[in-house]
């Protein structure tokens, strides 16, 4: 599975995407981000206002409570600022 | 109903010309064009947008796709751009058709106020003081909020 970071969130990270594998008891995109969260504390500081991460799957904007089984692309990302 | 997302920079004039042209048995066009802005006790020198084109494209689709249905548009078009912008360049364009003014109106509006929120762009300004992320305007929730 592929993770897609952008603006802020890619700055501290450092990374604008990598390959994960999940084990699959990571159901949802909330799973994802705690599993993330639990081995790289930069990960975990960066990520720790959850209300300030938004999600999508597979270019599909979703809740924190979607599921990812299946999904190719996932991309965290900080509020949109557009328009 | 059109949605583009793009680095290049676009023309709103031509673009709203072209727009025009297609009128058929419309009373109404409206055209919103959104300009970066650079306050002159708080200048910018650039705005940079990041973009995510592939769901930008899915949710400016579903966006136009509502308003259209909403508002009983005849034709709705979204241009945004990305990339790197001087003051003064166009950042994004709404155009909508319709029979009467008012859905022309509302319509525009309830595209700005949702793809302010909902379409994958994030802003960069950069100026004397260095360079920053834009944050969210609570305001603009507000303003989507009251489409609901």
């Amino acid at each position: 599975m592929r993770i897609l970071y952008f603006a802020w969130l890619r700055e501290r990270l450092n990374r604008g995407e990598e390959e994960v594998s999940p084990p699959s008891e990571v159901a949802t995109v909330a799973d994802l981000i705690d599993w993330l969260a639990a081995s790289d504390e930069a990960f975990a500081l960066a990520v720790e206002k959850r209300s300030l991460i938004k999600a999508a799957v597979d270019a599909k904007l979703v809740a924190h409570t979607a599921p990812i089984a299946g999904a190719k692309v996932v991309a965290l990302f900080p509020p949109m600022t557009g328009g | 109903m059109e949605v583009r997302v793009s680095p290049e920079p676009f023309d709103p004039g031509a673009e709203t010309n072209a727009f025009l042209a297609a009128i058929k048995g419309a009373g109404a066009a409206v055209t919103f064009t959104g300009v970066v802005r650079s306050k002159p006790d708080d200048p910018i020198t650039a705005l940079t947008l990041e973009c995510y084109p592939e769901l930008a494209i899915n949710q400016l689709a579903a966006i136009v796709e509502q308003a259209s249905t909403r508002f009983g548009l005849l034709a709705a078009t979204v241009i945004h751009r990305y990339g790197t912008l001087g003051p003064g360049e166009p950042i994004v364009q709404v155009m909508t058709l319709s029979p009467h003014r008012e859905a022309a109106f509302k319509g525009a509006e309830f595209l700005m106020d949702y793809l302010k929120t909902d379409a994958p762009f994030w802003k960069r300004e950069t100026g004397p003081a260095g360079t920053h992320w834009v944050e969210a305007n609570a305001e603009d929730d507000v303003a989507k909020a009251r489409w609901e």
